[in-house]
Order: C-alpha cells, then sequence, then structure tokens
C-alpha cells in the first residue's frame, strides 16, 4: 500500500518560530487586556473576538502544524467552526424575532 | 521478510505501516478535536443568546471577577502551550531527554493554571458566588469548568506521554503519542483563549 | 507463529477461536460487529415488547391495562431504548463494524483497540441506562424542559447514560471516517467504492460532529437538576425552547445516522439481485453527503408549535423541502436501477423492495409535516407516530433486516431458512402497515399522541393499530428463530451465493481473520453487473 513514502518527510517547525509565535501571542493578550480598561461600546466583543481569534490562529497553524497539513484535515478543523456559526446564528434569529418572548 | 523489531500483536503487525499509522492518528486526533469545539459550541451558544438578552447584567457580574487573575492563567496556559510545542519538535528531533523536560513544564504549567483557579473558585464561593447565583455565574460556572475537566484530562495524558519520553519509547522515527498529546493541550489552550476575554474581559 | 500462518496462507475462520476471554479483548472488527449485533438486537426485542404492551393498553379507551403513569413510563422506556440504544448505533455500529474493512479491502478499521474501547463504552452506557430503569422516568425520549427538569423521577441518571452512549457514537464515527481516508486498497478510489461505504462515511461526519452538542444540551440539563443552573428555566431567566433548539441540533442529524446507513444497505442489495449496474452511482453517493450536509440546517422543523418565532419557523420549513431533493434521488436511482432488470425475489431483496416503498411513504408524509400550515395541524397527533414509525422501522428497520438476509452466508458462514425468512417478511410488511397505517387517519382527525386513554370514536381504528402490532410481533419472531436456527445448521454458505461483486464476497464465509491473504488490487468499481463474466475471486 506505501511504496512510496519516502516522499513525504515530516514538517518539523523549528524552535525560533515557536518562539516568535510565542512573543506575538503574549502581545496580543496584553493588548487585549489593555484595551479592555477602555469602553467602545458594542465593539466591545468584536474587538475582543478579532485579537483572540488571530491568536487561536497562531496556536492552530504553528502550535497546531495546520499550516502544514493536507486538505482534508483543513477541512475537518474549519467545518465544525462553520457548524458553530449556523448554531448560534439560527438560535439567536429564533430568539430574538419571537412575537411573544419567553 | 518483513521488520521483526515490531513487537505488537499479529493483528496489529500487518495493519499499517508507521507512517500510515502516524498520519491516521493525526486525522483521527484533529476529527476528535472538531468534536471538543461542537462541545464547547453549545456553551458558546448559550452564552451569546444570553449576553444578547441581558447585556446589564453580564456587564454587572463579570466585574465580580478576577480580571489579573484571568490574565495570570491565560499567560500560563500560552507559555505552556510554547513548551509543548518545542517538546514536539525536541522528539521529532530526537532529543529524549529536552522533549521530556518540556512536557515536565508544560504539565507544572497545567497544575499551576489549576491552583490559580482553585484559589479563584474559593474567593466566588466565600462571596457566596455559585453557580445558581445568576445566568452569568452559570455559564461561567459551566465553561470554566468544562474547560478545567479539559485541562486534567490533559494533564494526565500528558503524564503518561511523560514517562514514556522518559523511558525513551519515543523518537525521531516514532513520535505519534507526544504529537497527539501536544494537539490536544494546544486545544484546550485554544478553547481559553476565547474564554479569557469572554468572561472576564467584556463581560 | 503469526508470521507463518501468513506465509503458508492457512485459512483461519475469524469465528475459529473459541472461549468467551477471545471476545471480550478481540481487536477484530468482524467480532466487534457480532458484538455490537447481538446487543442492538437485544434492546430492539426488548424495546418491541414494551411497544406491544403499549398497543395492548390502546386497545380499548380506558386505561384498563396499565396506569397512564405507567404508560408514560413504558414510552419513555420505547423511545429510549429504540432511539439510543438499537437505532442510533444500530446499522452504523453492526454492519459498519463488520463491511467497512472488508468492502475497501483492509484488515481492519485504523483503531482496531479504540474499536474495542467503543464498544465498552456503550456497553457502560448501557449498564447505566438499566440501573436507571429501576426507578424510570418518564419524559419521553426527548428529555424536554421544563418537565425534564423538574418531574422527580430519575431523569440524571438516564441522561447520563445517553450522554455515555455518545461517546461511543463519536469514537466509533471518528475511527470509521479515518478507516475510509486511510486504509482503502490501492486502486479503491472513492468513485470504485462500495454506496454503502459512502453512506456510511456520510453518518460518520454526522455522528462526530452532531453527537457533542447533544452531549452538552444533557450535560446542562444534569447541572440543571443538581447545580442549580438556569439555562432553561424561565423563572431564572433562562429559555426552554433553548433545550430544544440544542435538542433538535442533535437529534436532526440523529434521524440521519439512523436512516443513511440503511439506504447505503438498499444501494448495496437492489443491483445485485436486479443483476444491473447501479443507476446514478455519483448521484447516490454524493447525494449521501447532500442530506448529512442539509440535515444541519433543518432542526427546527421539529419545533413550529414549540414557541419558536415565525421568521425561524418560516426558514426551516423552507429547508426542510431541500431534504427532499437528495432523498428523492436516490429513490429515483433505485427504480431506474430495477427498471428492466432480471430480478430475484430473496428475502433481502423483498426487504429492500418494502424499504423503498415503505421509506416513501415516510418521506412524503415528512413532507407534509415539514409545511408549517400543515404542522400545526398534525403536529402531536398521531399522524406524526405514523409519519417517524413510517421512516424508522419502514426505513431503518427494513433495511436493517434486509442486511441481516443479506450478509448472513457472509457473516456467519451458515444459511437460513429462505422460505421461512419469505414468510416472516410477508408478516412483517402486512402487520407493519396495518399498525401504522390507520395513524395516519387518527392523526388527522386529531387524536393527540402520548395518551393512555383516549375518546370512544378512535376506539375501531385503534384496535386495528393493535391487531397489526401482533402480526408484525409475530413475524420479527419468526424471523428471530429462523436466523438463529439457521446458526446451528449444518448447512454452509458458499463463498459467494448472490453472485455480487463487492469485495467481502470474495474471500470465504465466514471470512479470515485479517480479511484478506493479500490485499487486493482494485480495477473496476463494484457494480459492474452484465457488463461482463464474474470477476474471479
Amino acid at each position: 500500500m506505501s511504496e512510496n513514502t519516502n516522499g513525504h518527510e515530516k514538517h518539523i517547525t523549528s524552535y525560533t518560530t515557536y518562539f516568535l509565535v510565542w512573543v506575538a501571542l503574549m502581545i496580543l493578550t496584553f493588548i487585549t487586556v489593555y484595551i479592555s480598561y477602555f469602553d467602545f461600546g458594542q465593539l466591545n466583543i468584536a474587538v475582543a473576538m478579532f485579537v483572540a481569534s488571530i491568536k487561536a490562529g497562531a496556536v492552530a497553524l504553528f502550535f497546531m502544524h495546520l499550516k502544514f497539513e493536507d486538505p482534508i484535515t483543513w477541512l475537518y478543523a474549519l467545518f465544525p467552526i462553520g457548524l458553530l456559526f449556523l448554531l448560534i446564528g439560527m438560535t439567536i434569529l429564533d430568539t430574538f424575532t419571537r412575537i411573544f418572548p419567553i | 521478510m518483513e521488520e521483526a523489531n515490531m513487537e505488537h500483536d499479529a493483528h496489529h503487525d500487518l495493519h499499517m505501516t508507521p507512517e500510515e499509522e502516524y498520519s491516521s492518528s493525526k486525522l483521527g486526533m484533529w476529527l476528535f478535536l472538531g468534536t471538543e469545539i461542537m462541545l464547547f459550541g453549545g456553551l458558546f451558544a448559550a452564552y451569546a443568546i444570553f449576553r444578547a438578552k441581558y447585556p446589564e447584567l453580564f456587564l454587572e457580574s463579570h466585574q465580580e471577577l478576577n480580571r489579573e487573575m484571568g490574565a495570570v492563567n491565560t499567560g500560563i496556559l500560552i507559555f505552556s502551550s510554547l513548551t509543548m510545542a518545542i517538546g514536539v519538535t525536541a522528539i521529532q528531533r530526537g532529543k529524549q531527554m529536552l522533549a521530556g523536560i518540556m512536557i515536565l513544564v508544560t504539565i507544572i504549567c497545567g497544575l499551576g493554571f489549576g491552583v490559580v483557579k482553585y484559589f479563584e473558585y474559593g474567593s466566588k464561593f466565600s462571596h457566596h458566588i455559585y453557580p445558581d447565583t445568576n445566568i452569568f455565574f452559570s455559564l461561567y460556572f459551566m465553561m470554566t469548568g468544562l474547560h478545567m475537566l479539559h485541562v486534567f484530562v490533559g494533564l494526565i495524558v500528558l503524564g503518561v506521554i511523560m514517562v514514556m519520553t522518559f523511558q525513551k519509547k519515543f523518537d525521531e522515527k516514532y513520535s505519534t503519542p507526544v504529537e497527539m498529546g501536544g494537539l490536544y493541550w494546544h486545544l484546550v489552550d485554544l478553547v481559553w483563549i476565547y474564554l479569557f476575554p469572554l468572561l472576564y474581559l467584556v463581560g | 507463529m503469526a508470521n507463518e500462518s501468513v506465509a503458508t496462507n492457512v485459512y483461519v475462520p475469524y469465528l475459529e477461536q473459541k472461549g468467551f476471554m477471545s471476545w471480550l479483548v478481540t481487536t477484530d472488527h468482524k467480532r466487534i460487529g457480532i458484538m455490537y449485533l447481538i446487543s442492538i438486537s437485544l434492546f430492539f426485542l426488548i424495546a418491541g415488547i414494551i411497544a406491544l404492551l403499549m398497543r395492548f393498553e390502546l386497545m380499548t379507551p380506558m386505561a384498563d391495562f396499565v396506569s397512564p403513569h405507567t404508560y408514560n413510563v413504558l414510552f419513555t422506556l420505547h423511545g429510549s431504548l429504540m432511539v439510543f440504544f438499537f437505532i442510533v448505533p444500530g446499522l452504523a455500529a453492526s454492519f459498519g463494524n463488520f463491511l467497512i474493512p472488508l468492502m475497501i479491502g483492509a484488515p481492519d478499521v485504523a483503531f482496531p483497540k479504540l474499536n474495542l474501547g467503543s464498544y465498552y463504552i456503550y456497553i457502560a452506557g448501557t449498564i447505566i441506562v438499566l440501573y436507571a430503569l429501576l426507578q424510570p422516568a418518564d419524559t419521553g425520549w426527548t428529555f424536554y424542559t421544563p418537565y425534564s427538569a423538574t418531574t422527580d423521577t430519575d431523569v440524571v441518571m438516564i441522561t447520563f447514560g445517553v450522554f455515555v452512549l455518545g461517546f461511543s457514537s463519536i469514537l466509533t464515527g471518528m475511527n470509521f471516517i479515518v478507516t475510509i481516508h486511510k486504509m482503502r486498497a490501492p486502486g479503491m478510489t472513492w468513485h470504485r467504492l462500495p454506496l454503502f461505504i459512502w453512506a456510511s462515511y456520510a453518518t460518520a461526519v454526522l455522528q462526530l460532529l452532531a453527537t457533542p452538542v447533544v452531549g452538552i444540551t444533557l450535560l446542562l440539563l444534569i447541572a440543571e437538576r443538581s447545580l442549580g443552573v438556569g439555562f432553561f428555566d424561565p423563572a431564572k431567566g433562562g429559555d426552554p425552547v433553548l433545550f430544544q433548539n440544542f435538542f433538535w441540533f442533535y437529534s436532526h442529524p440523529a434521524v440521519y445516522i439512523m436512516i443513511i446507513p440503511a439506504m447505503g444497505v438498499i444501494s448495496e442489495i437492489i443491483p445485485v439481485f436486479a443483476r444491473k449496474p447501479i443507476f446514478g452511482y455519483k448521484a447516490i453517493a454524493y447525494s449521501s453527503l447532500g442530506i448529512a450536509f442539509i440535515s444541519f440546517l433543518v432542526w427546527a422543523h421539529h419545533m413550529f408549535t414549540s414557541g419558536i418565532s415565525e421568521v425561524a419557523a418560516t426558514i426551516f420549513s423552507f429547508l426542510t423541502f431541500l431534504v427532499a431533493i437528495p432523498t428523492a434521488i436516490k429513490v429515483f436511482n433505485w427504480l431506474a436501477t430495477l427498471y428492466k432488470g432480471s430480478i430475484e425475489l430473496h428475502s433481502a431483496m423483498l426487504y429492500a423492495l418494502g424499504f423503498v416503498f415503505l421509506f416513501t411513504i415516510g418521506g412524503l408524509t415528512g413532507v407534509f409535516l415539514g409545511a408549517l400550515a400543515a404542522d400545526i395541524h398534525l403536529h402531536d397527533t398521531y399522524f406524526v407516530v405514523a409519519h417517524m414509525h413510517y421512516v424508522m422501522i419502514g426505513g431503518t428497520v427494513m433495511g436493517f433486516f434486509g442486511a441481516l438476509h443479506f450478509w448472513y452466508p457472509k457473516w456467519f458462514g451458515k444459511m437460513f431458512n429462505e422460505s421461512v425468512a419469505k414468510l416472516s417478511w410477508f408478516l412483517v410488511f402486512v402487520g407493519f402497515n396495518i399498525t401504522f397505517f390507520p395513524q395516519f387517519f387518527l392523526g388527522i382527525q386529531g387524536m393527540p399522541r402520548r395518551y393512555a386513554t383516549y375518546p370512544e370514536e378512535f376506539q375501531s381504528l385503534m384496535a386495528l393499530s393493535t391487531y397489526g402490532s401482533w402480526i408484525l410481533g409475530l413475524g420479527v419472531l419468526i424471523m428471530t428463530v429462523n436466523l438463529i436456527k439457521g446458526l446451528f445448521s449444518d448447512e454452509k454458505a458458499p463463498q459467494n451465493p448472490y453472485g455480487s461483486l463487492s469485495l467481502e464476497w470474495q474471500v470465504p464465509s465466514p471470512p479470515p481473520t485479517l480479511n484478506f491473504d493479500k490485499i487486493p488490487e482494485v480495477t473496476d468499481w463494484t457494480y459492474g453487473y452484465g457488463k461482463k463474466k464474474e470477476v474471479d475471486a
């Protein structure tokens, strides 16, 4: 089944890359804590989620090596997130368009 | 006719080459992480609905949480992710000692996270804040509690992997369990990355 | 030792090794499949007997056989056992385990030990729930809040058991997806895969990604009862409909976890006994994925009368109609495969035809219910009961019985009595229709479901339905006896009794421990009937 697996070298990420990603994560954490002391009104949560998503993306891509994975892995990494948005979106739609709110 | 160094049972022997086992385990692990996202997903959905419904309650209640402790824990968890990642690269390069130590550091960080959480919960209880206080604290305790449960499971898994690493069970040819443990640990970190701002920062 | 037996290619059937221990620690997917098969069949029979008791109670308008409370307990048991113990793990775990590696040309699933682990988790879940039966819940299998959060029966235990079962389902799904991705034999491309594999794949995706949502929902229900959390309690600012949103986000896809594997079975049986290549292979294959995907979009059609918003109801009503498209594609392709085929009415084929007929009724009545206006009238009446039994029995159980009769020789290396099998099919088919067809009329006339008593005017139809249930029960009994008797018969099954081209029939019956002496090289798709002579074994 696997005559030519030799062509598939495992990708090894260097310590330097990890360290840089970590520095970026710490900076982003600092930023998100810092700006939480200011009030942007409705934007608060949007900003916080935006920063969190950048952090999550960095963890997934580099720490978890998603960057070097095949399309199937990408599919199964992203599909649940889409489903999650669907669940949240449709449930919210239901909750806030009721004429007789429960 | 085949290499004699694989000492698994007969069934397993003919089953897969190490390369196939590696790529299968990795795909399997990612699938499992997908279910974890959906598991937490229910809580995130509940959070979204109740926050939209009761913004004042969330704003008021979240100020009861200790932002500094949350930030410290975030730092601890991100650092543990770094050490875990380094451990994975180390074992892929065949550095068993370094890998073992890095996993040990990761475990210590995980324990530290638990200790901080213990004091946090304790101070909430002493202020008579419980899961049934209001919807925000229901969410707080359910979300962080489920996350904590994942931390504990992760610690057990990493503990076993660490012992096996020090026993030189893994090397540059075979490092699958270390990498799988790492993926799981990073997921714990990923979830926290969202929990921290949602609960502590923006309420 | 192991290497020698491989080198000499001695045929050792997987059932050869005897003894209790050899089963407890087996990682052989075929044996694990058998263990699932026995477990789910047992629960099917128990839940079936409970159903007969319920029908017996319903023969007269009064609650004279059991009290209304006992009746509530009975339908909770019937629903929970059938849904969570039989039909959800059902075909996917038993036949999926047995067939997937054989059909794709692999020695086993990707993670054999995990596979055994899933089975033990399933058993752990069943033990918890059986324990919970000592003080049974009366919530119905859906555990709707607020009742489930307040009733004084033991909801926590049974919910926890179902939660544990969910884990088993998730791990099985994950195992199958990886197996199908990574373990296909050389030449077994995606478009050569048997359609049962496509169906199993779609099912596995649903198991993997929908189950955790019900997991967290049940966990929250437990927290609601034990910690005083108030997500579903209006008094604490919660929302009881939220429970239903979460619950159906899983449970609607779960309907397809139940039905898609059966569709896969039908796609295997029909071309073999029609001696024709399956018509519209790709359409059937991709419609399985299509159904799986759309099933995530329609959950709230179970909730049109639960107080959800009109906007949401309208959107979900529209989306629900979409499910009919991939389903209809399958039915049309099966019919086209039958057209001008040289049809052999083997008992498995009879079940397959029964499936197509009954499932079409079930599906079409589902379209009625998906229409918002009609649903408001028909919801929570016997129309829904009839609809869901046409889908579940007429669909999944027919598929399950068909699969049992079709793969029986391969699985056990023995034959059953074909004439008795045909007789039992006839009784099942007729009994089923007499039981459930009258319920459509009961529902249209407004008879609500879930009651132990009813007005006199419904008695004739209710009694007819009860008589039907006896015929159905007799049919299942005869079938069970016939299949068990077959195990002890001396008649050995040939390797390939139906001349199927699929890989599992190219190994001896029962298959050897490692399935294939040598991993096969696949050069053609599975359905090349009539185009060329039988491929050699």
